[in-house]
């Protein structure tokens, strides 16, 4: 493709876009810019990626020996605030709050989100929260775990819970309002011709991500709320103590966290969607199923909570329905791995960085997705819950799903947002790094918990430190993978080629307008006239 | 560097222990899933190595537009959806099997504690983060916490069971492989959570029956029980045999109770537990609330658990006999004359490590 790029026209250096419209902190710190919004974004979390990646290598280091190398309590912060900080501070606002945000508004053809103010508001919500989530980790951190199980997050934990719960309880009120921005803007913006069958894939995801955000994070607020009551006035909610139930600490807790690992993937899916199509130059297969099968997933991810609980004690009826329900949330993401593949077939497959990504992405969000099985199934769940089994599951999601998409998304999109391009052989040598890498940390935990090996443990019996070592090294190597894009793409931004408005020759509206974008992204406001990914023979787009 | 890991990796024992009646069938069904699943991703990458490759990009020829296939889409939505139908059907049954104990299990409760479990015995004899059992014998874990969630998991049984402050919870197994397993708290509990740890000895039956008679000293479980009994001055009100201000404890041991808001509950452990801990959640009819001292942080669990074991040992008949199965037991079965029993049966023991 790097040939496409330096054939795209240059732009000329006069030409005002977004970025250079104005100049000055206050410029950024106040603007209402849905593309500066997410560029503000893109530097929040990533440094918070950082933190929290930096957190994971430290504990992965104690892991080397058996007997652990810092102390127990050591330990269990960093993991807690790792988990924090990977769910809440980057994985929820991940895809959302920085490409989507960038995108949505172009996508459907309009010049901003339909409150641009509030989408400043959530950023400022979010920094909010990040700093007090920081401050705890300055003051001693926290060791509860992501999870802040009661009663021991409510009565027995000495660390900085309340710091930490509320950082998180302020960052949901930004996912919330994100959520809903995204919800009206696609309902009340979309461009004359714009019908929602011709939405971009990307769109619908988030659309449904949207829906879950504003459905389920009040419920994590209202439940991290008690948790301080309790906490502070001792209130009896959870600690049976002084009256409470713990487990109903896990139910709420639950019934925002599941559905928040769909709004940790769906985007995702999202981006996958955008990529395949592009790179194999085809309409993604089976639109409506891909895009019906994002709101199946928004719906069915409130009602399988309860497999969190097999083995609480939980009516045994109740955990056979949250089982089968768990089985039945399989489908339609089954559905979409088949229609990525199936997109490819007959089509003209390029293996651009962002094709890298996605196929990294579909493999590893397979074997994740897969694996779930093991823990939606009642018996092998009792078996494998609390190991490592469940700590490799949902690392495929997450870290082999929606961080590969995140990458893929970026550097599809980078050009867009900064109007350059990122130097090809570096980029395509990071993703294979980071593939390697991650498949050397995770699996061998998936085999750790096979054999038994519980989770959150500092020090572990003799016979595991093999899969241990590995899993150490794969962390350290993919480590690496993800320090060289942050370096390559700091380095594009001043040195990288131009980029044209459209040097993949993609279709969909955010490629028919000049990169970087001007800040009402339109000149006039587009009329769509056709479906998405309406992909003609390249050269006819290229020109 | 990694190519030195290698041999180390072989070395290490990757296939996981078998302990239990359960660990087989439950690791049937997580091979037919992880078969199931290591086709699908085959197939899914296989397709995409080939549809890469077949159709890479090249110049003159064009990508066909194809919209998709709704029998496709129905074929990939069912069939997938079938066979997790069967993962979902047969891992219920498993688990819905795995409720209930046997009627002859042997019990054994467990407390769970910052940063340790201690077990006691029927017999009396404690132990802390160490579980003896005969190999053969269903076990019945009765287990409580001291103070957070904890969770009982024996990676070689496939059990996991958590264990949470305010309630029994149970779990059960039968050992059918003498040896030294592995014992975790797997549920997140501060500090020393990965020292939460211990072993559970698998033992035959005859090398059981040795190590049980070895312990003891301070009663059977009952009669510490009994000694809490006067210790705390319970006699004083629940007298043994005429009525006091308080019921007459013998021979109620899961029979129901009529309280005095018209409900009637089972007198079992949780309920006992309740009534010593908290005695005015249930008032029986006929008696006032409000006579008895509540006793939640006066007693630790292991004190009320001796103290069931002491009503327990005031009622004639066992649960096993009352609901039909099984034979009679005495109310306090001496763990050495059962072991010996199962001895009878089984040939000579070998060696097991203590």
């Amino acid at each position: 493709m790097a040939t496409l790029t330096h054939g795209a026209p240059e732009i000329a250096a006069s030409e005002v876009n977004y970025l250079n419209v104005e100049h000055g902190w206050k410029s950024w710190l106040f603007t209402t810019d849905h593309k500066r919004i997410a560029v503000l974004y893109i530097v929040s979390i990533t440094l918070m990626f950082f933190v929290g990646g930096f957190m994971a290598v430290l504990f992965r280091i104690n892991l080397l020996e058996p007997e652990g190398i810092f102390a127990a309590e050591t330990y269990n912060r960093l993991f807690s605030m790792h988990g924090i900080i990977m769910v809440f501070f980057f994985l929820v606002p991940s895809i959302p709050a920085t490409l989507a945000n960038f995108l949505i508004p172009i996508m459907v053809g309009a010049k901003d989100l339909a409150f641009p103010r509030i989408n400043l508001l959530s950023w400022y919500l979010y920094v909010i929260g990040a700093f007090l989530t920081m401050y705890a980790v300055i003051r001693g951190g926290v060791d509860t775990g992501w999870t802040f199980y009661t009663p021991y997050s409510s009565t027995y934990s000495n660390s900085y819970v309340l710091a930490a719960a509320f950082g998180v309880f302020v960052a949901g009120f930004s996912s919330i309002l994100t959520g809903l921005n995204f919800i009206v803007t696609v309902h009340k913006m979309r461009a004359p011709g714009m019908s929602w069958s011709r939405l971009p894939l990307f769109v619908w995801s988030n659309y449904a991500t949207g829906l879950i955000q504003v459905l389920g994070t009040p419920v994590l607020a209202i439940t991290l709320l008690l948790l301080a009551f309790e906490r502070i006035a001792h209130v009896g909610i959870f600690d049976p103590n002084i009256g409470g139930d713990p487990i109903l600490f896990q139910h709420l807790f639950w019934f925002y966290s599941h559905p928040a690992v769909y709004i940790m993937i769906l985007p995702g899916m999202g981006v996958i969607s955008e990529i395949v199509s592009c790179f194999s130059r085809k309409r993604v297969f089976g639109y409506n199923f891909v895009a019906f099968s994002s709101m199946a997933i928004a719906v069915l991810s409130f009602v399988v909570w309860g497999h969190h609980l097999f083995v609480t004690g939980q009516s045994v009826y109740t955990a056979i329905a949250f089982s089968f329900l768990s089985m039945v949330v399989a489908v339609p993401s089954a559905i979409k791995v088949f229609n990525w593949t199936a997109t490819m077939y007959k089509g003209s497959v390029s293996f651009d960085t962002p094709m890298l990504y996605a196929f990294g992405f579909i493999g590893l969000f397979t074997i994740g997705g897969l694996t779930g099985l093991h823990l939606a199934s009642l018996s092998t769940d009792v078996a494998m819950h609390g190991t490592y089994f469940v700590v490799a599951h949902f690392h495929y999601v997450m870290v082999g799903g929606m961080v590969m998409a995140f990458m893929g998304g970026l550097h599809f999109w980078w050009p867009k947002i900064t109007g350059r391009m990122y130097p090809e052989a570096w980029s395509k040598f990071a993703a294979l790094i980071v593939f390697i890498g991650f498949n050397l940390t995770f699996f061998p935990q998936f085999i750790l918990g096979y054999l038994g090996m519980p989770r959150r443990y500092h020090a572990y019996p003799p016979e595991f430190q093999a899969l241990n070592v590995l899993s150490t090294a794969g962390a350290s190597i993919l480590g690496i993978g993800y320090v060289i894009p942050m370096i390559y793409l700091i380095w594009s931004l001043k040195n990288g080629p131009k980029a044209g408005p459209n040097p993949w020759g993609a279709a969909g509206l955010e490629w028919q307008i000049p990169s970087p974008p001007t800040t009402f992204n339109f000149d006039e406001t587009p009329i769509v006239t056709e479906e998405a990914y309406n992909y003609g023979p390249l050269e006819e787009v290229i020109g | 560097m990694l190519a030195s890991l290698l041999p180390i990796v072989a070395a290490a024992s990757l296939i996981a222990d078998q302990a239990s009646e359960q660990a087989g069938p439950v690791d049937a069904l997580f091979w037919f899933i992880t078969g199931v699943s290591a086709i699908m991703t085959v197939v899914i990458f296989a397709s995409i190595c080939f549809f890469a490759y077949k159709y890479r990009r090249r110049t003159a020829v064009h990508a066909t537009q194809i919209e998709g296939s709704n029998k496709l889409e129905l074929t990939w939505s069912i069939l997938p959806f079938l066979v997790m139908l069967v993962m979902f059907g047969w891992g219920a049954d498993l688990f819905y099997k795995a409720q209930n104990p046997p009627t002859n299990a042997m019990e054994v409760f467990v407390t769970g504690k910052q940063w340790m479990w201690k077990v006691q015995y029927p017999d009396g004899s404690r132990e802390i983060d160490a579980l003896h059992v005969p190999v053969g014998t269903p076990v019945k874990l009765t287990m409580a916490s001291e103070d957070v969630i904890h969770s009982f998991s024996v990676p070689a049984f496939r059990i996991r069971h958590d264990v949470i402050p305010g309630h029994y919870d149970s779990v059960w197994f039968t050992p059918n492989k003498p040896g030294k397993y592995h014992l975790f708290c797997t549920e997140y509990c501060g500090n020393q959570h990965a020292g939460m740890t211990g072993w559970v000895y698998v033992m035959e039956p005859r090398e059981y029956a040795n190590w049980a008679s070895g312990g003891g000293g301070q009663g059977t479980l009952a009669e510490q029980g009994q000694a809490l009994f006067q210790q705390f001055g319970c006699a004083t009100c629940h007298l043994l045999d005429q009525q006091g201000r308080c019921p007459i404890l013998r021979g109620i041991y899961n029979k129901p109770v009529q309280l005095d808001d018209g409900r009637t509950v089972i007198a079992d452990d949780a309920y006992l537990r309740e009534s010593i801990l908290d005695p005015n959640a249930k008032i029986v009819a006929g008696f006032q609330p409000d006579v008895m001292p509540h006793f939640k942080g006066q007693v630790t669990e292991e004190n009320v658990i001796q103290l069931i074991a002491y009503i327990k040992s005031l009622s004639p008949s066992t649960p096993a006999s009352q609901q039909g199965g099984g034979q009679p037991t005495p109310p306090t079965p001496s763990r050495a004359a059962r072991a010996a029993s199962q001895a009878n049966a089984a040939k000579p023991g070998q060696a097991v490590p203590r």
